[in-house]
């Protein structure tokens, strides 16, 4: 008889189980994992962003690096890490904070490069300080550029929490491992499912930030 | 009134963007900056509000250095309007209006009520206020500019190039709108344009620079027109300097012929003695079929007539 790809009663008992491979826990999990470092990607990002907005020496040596960084394999990161911080969470979102950073500055550095020369020059000439321009001027402007690379740090993010699953930290990601070694669809196609939702409700959480954030800029962006 | 007493500008590649300027704009006038790119008039005018430094010599605002002043509290208390507007994007006209008022730490409110005089004063629709920069027309960005330059009322204002980005009817009407305005603000005003028809339109006093910063000739536009002082200037000021500095000579002088038999505003060209050029008067003199000007008072009225020879008589002084 043919295995239905999806069997129903199998995500009913195992949805919240108590276990911790029930998949509301994995789901939990998962948005963590993911979250924590879009959220200090984006923290750490700013200052070196603005840095290299400012010195723009530094802008080519970090991308650089940045890039060297996103082109190591995540496997690789975990097993440097696991011997530092074990098993844990830690171990998934440090190199996916590094990841979301190699998206992250060069959006920091893009949104300070679309602030108009002359909006700046005119800034200068009104008599704005720089560390109030900063805030009131540069910063307002640069965001539609950031909110667009963080639209695709925080999709990446969420798509690459699965590779954890290898260490045992993998929030959704264990669906796919648990599935394939049982060859049993069900739980993959509820780990697609809940990862391809997930990041669409943080795109959409992201687009609708921007539009109440900027309305100045709807028919620029 | 601000002195340039033997400004230079050097970079630190060799290139001298302004040689030993010195020069008087008079306070409740405006002075234009007139000459090719390369000149060295923006940068004149940007060391006024020291977004540049001069290498060599001092800039004085009222007889005080710029340089001993606080950049930030200089340039609050002195307008600027550039061409692109330089508007905040990210933030509503009455907002951008009012944002030196608000950076000299006047309340909210009160910024924004002058920031809503200031608009109507500059002819935009109340309506305005509440839009974004992107939603205004160039021409309307742009007296938006100037609104928010005028909004902390600063005796001294800076132009530059401010309508080369509009086009020309759009230009013409922001011009006419500058002068409506100086006559009632009589601000101390610095403006820098290539276009030398602006220059002779706006300025009270108008001073051609040459390539590699150097002063070529300081005059009131119909001196000028009338007396280049050199092949640069002379080059510069174009053609037609003769017709053009008609457009600086009163027509009430003119004698005027009683009108001929027959002779009405009908078919003629027209000229009001009390208001218009000689330009205008002679203008209207090649419009006219048998070559006189009509001169009518304001109320239409036929005053008499001009003709050719003599227009060309009071042309020559």
């Amino acid at each position: 008889m043919d295995e239905p790809l999806v069997r129903w009663d199998w995500i009913a008992r195992n949805w919240d189980n108590g276990g911790p491979t029930s998949v509301k826990v994995l789901l939990e999990n998962h948005i963590v994992m993911a979250f924590v470092p879009v959220v200090a990607g984006l923290l750490i990002a700013i200052p070196l962003g603005l840095a290299c907005a400012r010195y723009r020496w530094l802008y080519q040596p970090t991308v650089g690096v940045m890039n060297v960084v996103y082109s190591l394999p995540s496997l690789a990161v975990f097993s440097i890490l696991l011997s530092v911080t074990g098993l844990t969470q830690t171990t998934v979102i440090i190199p996916l904070t590094l990841f979301s950073l190699a998206v992250l500055i060069p959006a920091v550095v893009d949104g300070m490069r679309s602030v108009p020369d002359h909006v700046r020059q005119s800034a200068v000439a009104m008599g704005f300080r720089p560390y109030r321009r900063l805030v009131h001027v540069e910063l307002p402007i640069a965001v539609p550029v950031v909110l667009a690379g963080l639209r695709v740090a925080a999709v990446s993010s969420i798509s690459l929490v699965s590779v954890g699953a290898l260490i045992g930290q993998g929030g959704l990601g264990y669906l796919f491992i648990d599935g394939w070694q049982r060859q049993f669809y069900t739980p993959i196609v509820v780990g697609i499912v809940l990862v391809v939702a997930l990041a669409l409700v943080a795109d959409l959480v992201i687009i609708v930030a921007q539009r109440l954030l900027t309305p100045w800029a709807r028919r620029r962006a | 009134m601000i002195t340039f007493d033997g400004v230079t500008k050097r970079y630190a590649d060799g290139t001298v963007a302004v040689d030993d300027l010195s020069l008087e704009v008079p306070t409740g006038a405006i002075t234009v900056f007139v000459g090719p790119s390369g000149c060295g008039k923006t940068t004149s005018l940007r060391m006024i509000n020291r977004m540049i430094d001069p290498s060599q010599g001092r800039v004085l605002l009222d007889g005080k250095d710029v340089t001993a002043v606080d950049p930030a509290t200089l340039r609050r208390g002195i307008g600027y309007v550039i061409q692109q507007a330089g508007l905040f994007p990210h933030r509503r006209i009455v907002d951008n209006v009012a944002t030196v008022p608000l950076l000299l730490g006047w309340d909210r409110k009160k910024a924004r009520d002058r920031a809503m005089e200031l608009l109507e004063r500059v002819g935009l629709d109340p309506k305005m206020a509440r839009r974004y920069p992107f939603q205004l027309s160039g021409g309307q960005q742009q007296r938006v500019g100037v609104a928010r330059a005028l909004a902390a009322d600063p005796p001294v204002l800076l132009m530059d190039e401010p309508f080369s980005a509009v086009d020309p009817i759009v230009r013409a009407s922001l011009q006419e709108e500058l002068l409506r305005l100086q006559s009632e603000l009589h601000k101390t005003i610095v403006f820098v344009t290539h276009d030398i028809d602006e220059a002779v339109k706006l300025g009270d006093t108008v001073a051609v620079l040459r390539v590699g910063g150097k002063l070529a000739q300081v005059a009131a536009p119909a001196d000028l027109l009338s007396d280049p002082a050199d092949d640069f200037v002379r080059e510069f000021l174009g053609r037609d300097r003769g017709i053009r500095r008609l457009g600086f000579v009163p027509a009430k002088e003119l004698a005027l012929d009683p009108a001929p038999e027959g002779v009405t505003a009908e078919g003629h060209g027209t000229f009001n003695p009390a208001r218009d050029s000689l330009r205008a008067a002679l203008d209207a003199a090649l419009l006219s079929p048998d070559g006189l000007a009509v001169a009518v008072d304001d109320d239409g009225r036929v005053l008499g007539v001009v003709g050719q020879a003599a227009l060309v008589g009071a042309a020559r002084g």
